[in-house]
């Protein structure tokens, strides 16, 4: 299992590497941490006859506090973003994610930008970029996550247009939240997923986003109207887990039928709202 | 063919190669470096893992010619002087390896963990083999290894 031949571009610069993309219209590819792109081209499920690698164009690997939040330069290794107190301090979604993406050597290697635009449906960085309203800054504009995220690894991307950054929103005074997942082992493909932010107060659920992964095609916003305006309780999560098990219709795969991934998101959002909320008010679940 | 210039062990190389060459056939076929070795070449089994400034990587999901002007361990190069690296003594002592193919991987990905974290968990430690297939040992003897050098209780 080789790559095909392809001709291969040492960007410098963004404006190379769109220039490149412009010249050779879908038959390039970028090469961020490549992580995911190399199996491709070694298994040749991707054949293109450009590669354009990224890694060595200056200034895309900064993490800095922006105006409402942390943006990540679109080259920042996970592992970097992993070790990153800033991330720690005021992003702890992402902070819980990070671990959970592939591996540690993986991880030595691979981007959030990469992570981000590869947009796997069962990947946990889209997901929390979903779950916190974030957004993603390419060459041209800033797309809001929920609008990025098309498909199973289709986003709104032009043939041309590449991510510089990923915006993070800071968490609020009051704001907690929780990403559960599971896959047969750590590292793996996870088979339901489900993050939630929740901001709380006077001891009752203000705000909520819950987005989940895996079982749909790309990270999916669920109605959370049953958690506002009250506390958390068994009946609340109860039935937010059911009715979003109701809602979505994942595929079998090798791992689990449909009923059973959508069991397990049920308690999976059970699980994250609850992590969620004990978090706010620190108390036991 | 692409000129790429390699510092491996601490020694240079300077070779042309095809664009499309994995890093972990050129450390094989083209540097002759064969303690590196090549199980899935998806990433998944972890037997390819070298250190790419300091780092630990799979070198199957890395382009050779990425790695022009960087600095390469591999396992060749954890011994010093003759004397076995910590890990490797370890790893001996406590019967971490059978056939040996995950074993350089391990070795190489462990290095940087200790290096980085310091003294790491068990469970960080069972975390980060997660990332190594080993299909002889039952991992129980590579955790107890690697844990006796980082010093984890």
């Amino acid at each position: 299992m080789k790559p095909v031949p392809f001709t291969y571009v040492r960007a410098e610069s963004v404006e190379q590497a769109v220039d490149t993309l412009r010249t050779h219209g879908g038959e390039a590819k970028l090469l961020a941490g490549g992580q995911s792109l190399l199996p491709a081209l070694n298994m040749r499920l991707a054949r293109p006859t450009v590669l354009v690698d990224l890694n060595r164009i200056p200034g895309l690997d900064r993490i800095a506090e922006e105006n409402g939040g942390i943006g990540i330069g679109a080259l920042v290794r996970q592992s970097a973003a992993e070790r990153a107190q800033l991330i720690r301090a005021s992003c702890p979604l992402l902070a819980e994610s990070l671990p959970l993406v592939g591996h540690f050597a993986t991880r030595n290697r691979g981007t959030i930008g990469g992570s981000i635009a590869h947009a796997d449906a069962a990947a946990e960085l889209p997901l929390a970029l979903v779950a916190l309203s974030g957004s993603v800054i390419t060459t041209v504009r800033t797309i809001p996550a929920a609008d990025f995220f098309v498909g199973h690894f289709t986003t709104a991307l032009a043939d041309d247009e590449l991510v510089v950054a990923t915006m993070w929103p800071r968490a609020r005074p009051g704001e907690s939240s929780a990403l559960e997942e599971f896959a047969p082992r750590h590292g793996d493909f996870a088979l339901a997923s489900a993050a939630c932010v929740l901001r709380v107060e006077n001891g009752a659920v203000a705000e909520a986003r819950l987005a989940v992964g895996s079982v749909t095609d790309r990270p999916e916003l669920l109605d959370v109207e049953p958690l506002l305006g009250r506390a958390v309780d068994d009946d609340s999560v109860r039935s937010l887990g059911a009715s979003a098990a109701a809602a979505v219709d994942p595929p079998p795969n090798l791992h689990g039928s449909p009923r059973y991934r959508r069991a397990l998101l049920g308690s999976l959002v059970e699980r994250a709202v609850r992590t969620a909320w004990a978090r706010a008010t620190e108390t036991s679940p | 063919m692409t000129s790429v210039g390699v510092t491996v062990n601490g020694r240079k190389y300077r070779e042309d190669v095809e664009p499309r060459l994995l890093l972990s056939d050129f450390l094989r076929h083209t540097l002759g470096l064969t303690g590196t070795h090549v199980g899935c070449e998806h990433g998944v089994c972890g037997a390819c893992t070298i250190r790419l400034d300091g780092g630990a990587v799979r070198s199957c999901l890395l382009l050779a010619v990425q790695a022009d002007g960087c600095t390469i361990e591999t396992v060749e190069g954890l011994a010093a002087n003759g004397e076995l690296h910590p890990l490797q003594e370890a790893f001996r002592e406590h019967h971490a390896l059978q056939c040996g193919f995950c074993t350089s991987g391990i070795l190489m990905a462990a290095a940087d963990l200790l290096e980085r974290e310091g003294t790491p968990t068990r469970d960080e430690l069972v975390d980060m083999l997660s990332g190594h297939l080993c299909r002889c040992t039952g991992y129980e003897s590579i955790v107890d290894a690697i844990a006796e050098v980082a010093g984890t209780s």
